[in-house]
C-alpha cells in the first residue's frame, strides 16, 4: 500500500475528518488505490506539454475596480447553523 | 550587542486601496461597516462563485514594485494555501506562493553606520481574512467585511541589523505606499500591518541562528520595542548556553514582552497549489510601462532634487518631502513668492518652520489648513516682509492670524495697524517726546556712555507697540542728540 496509516490519519486531520479506526483503515486502503492510479498516469510521457491549471485557455480575466451590491445581510446568514449580533457564531478560537 | 549579530527581516501586509475587493464586487471599506454587510457568494466561499480579479489592484501592487526597484515577472500564478480557520470562508486563501508579481527589489535608508540599501525578496498580491470577536461564553463571532480585501505582502531580505534599522525601514516603506496612492498607511485600522524574523548568531559565525518570528506589532514603537525585547531574551538564552527554538512569538504590548504562540494546527502543511478558478494572469510590457507612467516623482528623487534646485538643506528637503501633498505645497508656495521676489528658501523658511508648528499645534493635516493660507498668503507675508512694510515680527504674527482665521495677511496687517512706521516725522515727534521724558539716559548719553541710547529705542518701540524700525529710530534719536553731527 502507498500511504501508511499514518499518513492517512494526518490527510484525515488536514481534512478535519474524524475517523473511526475501521473507516481509518477502509481510506487507507481507497487512498493508496487512487494514488497507484496516479502512479500509472505518471508513467506517460508529457515532456512535452507545459504544466497547466487551467482547461479554459483563458488569460487575464480581469474585472474593473467598481462596487457592485452585496447579498443583504440575512441572506449572507441563512445558512449559519448559530449568528449573533449580525455575525457567524462558531466554536471559541483563542487567539494564538 | 557585541558578541552577537543580529538579522532581522520584515514581512509587511498593505491593504491595497481599491474600491472594491481582490476577486469580487463587494465594497473593501470594512472599516466602519456594519458585519456582513460587505459580502457575496464569491468572498463567503459559497460553492460556484467565480471570483474575477480586480485589475486595479494587480496595477497597484506592480506600481509598488516599481517604486521599491523590483522586477515584475510576466507569468503569475494565484494559488490556493490550504488551512482550516473560522476568519476563512472557503478554507483556503488565495495567494501567491510560486512566481509573486514583483522580485528583486530593494529600499535605500539611513542605517545605523550611513546609508543602507535594504533587499526586497518580493512583493505578492493575497486576500484578506475575515474578523474574529471573541464572546464571553466561550464562542467567536466572524465579520466577513473584511474576507477578499486585496493585499501585497512585501517581504524584505534578511538585511536589517537592528530593531532602530528595522523601524526606519518600515517607515519608510509606509512613506512610499502613501505616496504612490497605494495604501492609506493607516496601521490603527490595520491597513498597514508588519512582522518581523529575527535571529542571532555570535560574531565570526557564518550560519543564521534559528528565526523566531514575531507577530502583532501595530506601530513603529512597538515594532521597536518588540525587537529589543526579544534580542535581550535571544541573547540571554544563547549566553546561559541554551538553543532558540523556530517558533512564532507575539508582542504583548501592554507587558512589554514576546511570548510563544499556539501555533495553528499543522500551519506548515499548507498544501499550496494553483487556482483552477482563475486563469492565468499575463503581465506584459505594455501594462508595466503604462503602470510606470503613472508613478509620481518619488521621495528620494524629490528630496535630492529639492536640494540641487532650490538650495535646500538636507534637513529642510527632507521635511518637506514627507509627504507628496506637502512637497506638492511646497512647490506651489515656490512659485507664489518667486513672483514677489522672494526665494525658494524663504518658502521653505515659512513652512518648515512656522507652518509645520502651527498644523502641529492644532493636530491637523496640510489640506485642511491650505484652505485658510493658500501659498498666495505665504507669499504676501514674504512680500510685506521684503518690502519692509512689516517687522519680522509682525510678519510671524500675521502669519499665525491668517492660519488660524484664513485672512488675508496683508488685510491683517493693515486692519490691525500692524504696518511698519516708517514716517519720518512722526518718529521726529516721538524722538522728542522720549527725549524730554528721560533726562537721565539723555545726559549719560551725552556724557559719552553710547549705550544709553538703547533705553532711549527701547521706549519708543514700547510707544509704537514694535511697529517702528529699530534703526529708523536710532537715526531720529541720533538727529535730535547730535543736531551737528
Amino acid at each position: 500500500m502507498s500511504l501508511t496509516l499514518e499518513e492517512t490519519a494526518h490527510v484525515a486531520r488536514l481534512a478535519r475528518l474524524r475517523l473511526t479506526p475501521d473507516e481509518l483503515a477502509r481510506m487507507q486502503v481507497q487512498l493508496s488505490n487512487i494514488l497507484d492510479h496516479f502512479t500509472l498516469l505518471q508513467e506517460v510521457d508529457v515532456s512535452d506539454i507545459p504544466p497547466t491549471a487551467q482547461v479554459t485557455d483563458l488569460v487575464n480575466a480581469m474585472r474593473d475596480d467598481l462596487v457592485r451590491p452585496s447579498l443583504p445581510r440575512d441572506e449572507a446568514l441563512a445558512n449559519a447553523p448559530a449568528q449573533a449580533e449580525g455575525m457567524f457564531r462558531v466554536g471559541a478560537i483563542f487567539e494564538e | 550587542m557585541h558578541d552577537y549579530l543580529v538579522t532581522i527581516g520584515l514581512e509587511v501586509h498593505a491593504q491595497i486601496l481599491t474600491a472594491s475587493k481582490m476577486f469580487c464586487g463587494c465594497s473593501a471599506d470594512y472599516a466602519d461597516a456594519a458585519p456582513n454587510t460587505h459580502v457575496c457568494p464569491t468572498c463567503l466561499g459559497l460553492p460556484g462563485a467565480l471570483p474575477v480579479i480586480n485589475r486595479r489592484a494587480i496595477e497597484f501592487a506592480i506600481a509598488t514594485g516599481l517604486a521599491l526597484n523590483c522586477r515584475i515577472q510576466h507569468a503569475n500564478l494565484i494559488s490556493r494555501k490550504n488551512y482550516f480557520y473560522a476568519d476563512l470562508p472557503s478554507g483556503y486563501q488565495r495567494s501567491q506562493y510560486d512566481d509573486p508579481l514583483c522580485v528583486a527589489g530593494w529600499l535605500d535608508i539611513d542605517g545605523d553606520e550611513g546609508p543602507r540599501r535594504i533587499g526586497l525578496t518580493r512583493v505578492h498580491i493575497e486576500e484578506d481574512t475575515g474578523k474574529l470577536t471573541h464572546a464571553d461564553d466561550n464562542t467567536s463571532l466572524v465579520d466577513f467585511n473584511r474576507a477578499g480585501v486585496p493585499l501585497m505582502e512585501i517581504v524584505s531580505e534578511p538585511d536589517i541589523a537592528s530593531p532602530e534599522e528595522a523601524k526606519r525601514y518600515f517607515q519608510k516603506l509606509r512613506q512610499i505606499l502613501i505616496w504612490i496612492g497605494v495604501n492609506t498607511g493607516d496601521m490603527e485600522k490595520g491597513a498597514l500591518r508588519c512582522d518581523a524574523n529575527v535571529s542571532l548568531r555570535p560574531v565570526g559565525q557564518e550560519a543564521y541562528g534559528a528565526k523566531v518570528e514575531i507577530k502583532n506589532m501595530n506601530s513603529f514603537r512597538a515594532l521597536e520595542r518588540a525587537l529589543v525585547y526579544e534580542i535581550d531574551r535571544q541573547a540571554a538564552v544563547l549566553r546561559a548556553g541554551g538553543r532558540i527554538t523556530q517558533e512564532t512569538r507575539g508582542w504583548d504590548e501592554s507587558r512589554g514582552i514576546t511570548e510563544a504562540q499556539r501555533t495553528k494546527e499543522g500551519s506548515a502543511d499548507y498544501r499550496y497549489f494553483p487556482e483552477p478558478d482563475i486563469p492565468p494572469l499575463q503581465v506584459d510590457e505594455t501594462l508595466i510601462d503604462a503602470c510606470r507612467a503613472r508613478l509620481p516623482e518619488l521621495p528620494d528623487t524629490r528630496r535630492a532634487r529639492f536640494m540641487h534646485e532650490y538650495g535646500l538643506s538636507l534637513q529642510d528637503a527632507e521635511t518637506l518631502t514627507a509627504d507628496r501633498h506637502r512637497a506638492a505645497y511646497y512647490e506651489r508656495t515656490v512659485i507664489a513668492v518667486q513672483a514677489v521676489g522672494g526665494t525658494p528658501r524663504d518658502a521653505a523658511v515659512w513652512i518648515a518652520g512656522e507652518l509645520l508648528r502651527l498644523i502641529n499645534d492644532t493636530g491637523e493635516e496640510l489640506q485642511a489648513a491650505e484652505t485658510r493660507l493658500p501659498p498666495a498668503a505665504v507669499a504676501e507675508v514674504v512680500d510685506m516682509l521684503l518690502r519692509g512694510a512689516i517687522t519680522r515680527t509682525t510678519a510671524k504674527e500675521a502669519f499665525e492670524v491668517a492660519f488660524r482665521t484664513g485672512q488675508s495677511p496683508a488685510q491683517i496687517v493693515a486692519e490691525r495697524g500692524w504696518a511698519v512706521i516708517s514716517d519720518t516725522d512722526a518718529l521726529t515727534r516721538l524722538a522728542r517726546e522720549v527725549i524730554a521724558a528721560h533726562p537721565k539716559a539723555v545726559a549719560e548719553y551725552q556724557g559719552g556712555k553710547a549705550t544709553a541710547i538703547k533705553f532711549l529705542i527701547g521706549q519708543i518701540m514700547k510707544a509704537t507697540k514694535g511697529q517702528a524700525s529699530p534703526q529708523m529710530v536710532q537715526s531720529a534719536l541720533e538727529a535730535e542728540l547730535d543736531p551737528g553731527a
